[in-house]
């Protein structure tokens, strides 16, 4: 991917893939993302790349956010970050998969023994969604700790379209979720 | 006008809502995109005055389509791989009928083997059905031809069906900003369409499209053909009154340095944003090459292609489908329009990711040419 790297190097986009299963909401997640970093003034893109349609099968998402109109079509090889929804996927899939020396990630786990040099996060979104939301939906916890944990998008922003995503109820406990989970990276 | 994250789907819909349609047929079930589900929400919420008619299968949902826009009024229908193939039969009457109707098609691959993913196939196999064609490289593009679709369908020297293409997925479910036009300035873009020519009418009755015998069918088909010549003018100027309105300056096709290229790229859709990044990085190595975007697939615009690719030695076209013993349609296409150094490429077929690495095999493999059409990223085994 040299062309990539070149662009990569010569722009300030940044890359980020999701890794989830199908009713989890990773797709939903790097929409939120996307339209935060909009409402943050960036540019940005987000895709999912489905395998087969169905609750509990590996769905990956991509995420990208630019200071400039977004041009490349293709998937994220070669991810800035990489945010995993479940822990069991550990087994099923490398998330790791094309990371860089620079790549951090951030898995939702009740304890995880890095190995390595890589920055890997990990935060116990389950307990917080079970606790707080009373279902074990990540998608948004995560996001607020990866917003604490990178500064890529402000929490502001994604308070906001948690909020517009879901209406009622739904939004509020997710948008207090959230913030807990910002205030724990 | 505001400015929104959506998909290339939710554009359409968008695009659809602001262009008044009276009548939306659909088959709402698999493999329909969410166009239709918007769609149906809009009307729902009273934010579209049309019927939506749901049918039992796609080749009802063009029917219904055929017989709407034959009774005079604006009509929109949304559908996808098997479901425009199951189309097919009345794509071709819709056409010779000349109702002036607009279709978006989210393009994915055609079984079998099963394949839910993005490539052109299925609009391809399509193209001889007298429709015109345009293909979307983003989600504003995206909005703004379907708005544009109408204005050039419904106008008298055209008056055949416009499909727009979409890549499904890469475009589909991709979100990415896109500026929402005000209504009123649609309004003043695409006032309402009022058929001037055959339409039904219980005050004055008349059929259309029924029967012609060998002594005038052949007219009827030319009177396409002559359609869609008149159609290229049609297309060019309507771009450049949308782009007065709205600032966005379309056309038959975009060149991109193409000026001073000895190679150009042609392609359709969204990969055409990828391969314009690969072109800026080959200028950087002192490469002289260009990307020549074709939108307007039906009518095949051969004047401004020729225009576009008159300083080149070679020519790369990309295809996202193919038509087996000749390779990609807009490859054979240009070779039978188009006198230049021409080679095909086969990519991006099921939803093989196309990436940067698949380009430049294109563009070394254009330089130093091995054979007419390659496959790009063949796994021979």
């Amino acid at each position: 991917m040299i062309i990539h790297d070149k662009y990569m190097e010569e722009n300030l986009m940044i890359e980020i893939r999701f890794h989830g299963r199908g009713g989890q909401g990773s797709v939903t997640a790097a929409e939120i993302l996307a339209k935060a970093a909009f409402k943050d003034g960036k540019y940005s893109q987000a895709f999912p790349f489905f395998g087969v349609e169905r609750r509990g099968a590996p769905v990956m998402a991509f995420t990208r956010i630019d200071d400039k109109p977004i041009d490349l079509r293709y998937q994220v090889y070669n991810p800035d970050y990489v945010l995993v929804l479940d822990d069991g996927l550990l087994n099923v899939v490398d998330v790791f998969s094309g990371i860089k020396d620079s790549t951090e990630v951030i898995i939702n786990t009740e304890t995880f023994e890095g190995s390595g040099a890589h920055k890997v996060h990990s935060i116990d979104a389950t307990g917080i969604a079970l606790d707080m939301l009373g279902r074990n939906i990540v998608n948004t916890i995560i996001l607020g700790y990866f917003a604490k944990k990178t500064q890529a998008v402000s929490i502001d922003s994604l308070l906001e379209v948690i909020a517009e995503t879901f209406p009622g109820k739904v939004g509020e406990l997710n948008v207090e979720a959230t913030k807990k989970a910002y205030d724990m990276g | 006008m505001v400015k929104e994250v959506m998909t290339s789907n939710k554009a359409v819909a968008e695009a659809v809502r602001l262009a008044k349609p009276q009548v939306i047929p659909v088959y709402p079930i698999t493999p329909q995109t969410t166009i239709s589900e918007y769609l149906a929400q809009y009307v729902a919420d009273e934010k579209i005055a049309a019927k939506y008619v749901k049918v039992e299968s796609e080749h009802s949902a063009i029917s219904a389509a055929v017989g709407a826009s034959g009774a005079g009024v604006r009509v929109f229908t949304a559908t996808s791989s098997q479901g425009l193939m199951l189309m097919h039969e009345i794509l071709f009457a819709a056409a010779g009928m000349r109702t002036p109707f607009v279709l978006a098609d989210a393009n994915r691959a055609i079984s079998a083997p099963l394949n839910i993913w993005n490539d052109q196939q299925d609009s391809i196999a399509q193209r001889d059905a007298g429709w015109l064609q345009i293909y979307v490289e983003n989600a504003q593009e995206a909005l703004d031809t379907t708005l544009m679709a109408y204005k050039i369908s419904e106008n008298p020297d055209v008056l055949l069906p416009s499909m727009v293409c979409l890549d499904g997925f890469i475009l589909t479910h991709t979100v990415e900003p896109v500026e929402i036009p005000d209504q009123e300035s649609v309004d003043k873009f695409l006032p309402p369409y009022v058929p001037e020519h055959a339409y039904l009418d219980p005050k004055e009755p008349m059929s259309i499209g029924n029967f012609a015998d060998p002594d005038y069918y052949t007219e009827a088909r030319y009177a396409m053909q002559v359609a869609m010549d008149n159609s290229i003018e049609v297309i060019q100027k309507t771009c450049d009154e949308f782009a007065e309105i709205f600032g966005r300056q379309y056309g038959l096709v975009e060149p991109y340095k193409t000026e001073d290229a000895d190679i150009i790229f042609v392609a359709m859709g969204s990969l055409c944003s990828t391969i314009r990044v690969i072109v800026d990085q080959l200028r950087d190595q002192g490469e002289k090459v260009g990307l020549l975007k074709i939108r307007a697939y039906r009518p095949f615009p051969v004047e401004a292609i020729k225009e576009a690719v008159k300083n080149c030695e070679k020519i790369a076209v990309i295809d996202k489908n193919y038509s087996f013993g000749i390779g990609g349609a807009l490859y054979s296409d240009m070779k039978v329009k188009i006198d230049k150094e021409i080679y095909g490429f086969i990519a991006g077929l099921g939803g093989r990711d196309i990436t940067p690495e698949y380009i430049l095999e294109a563009y070394e493999k254009t330089k130093v040419p091995e054979k007419d059409v390659t496959w790009i990223g063949l796994k021979e085994e």
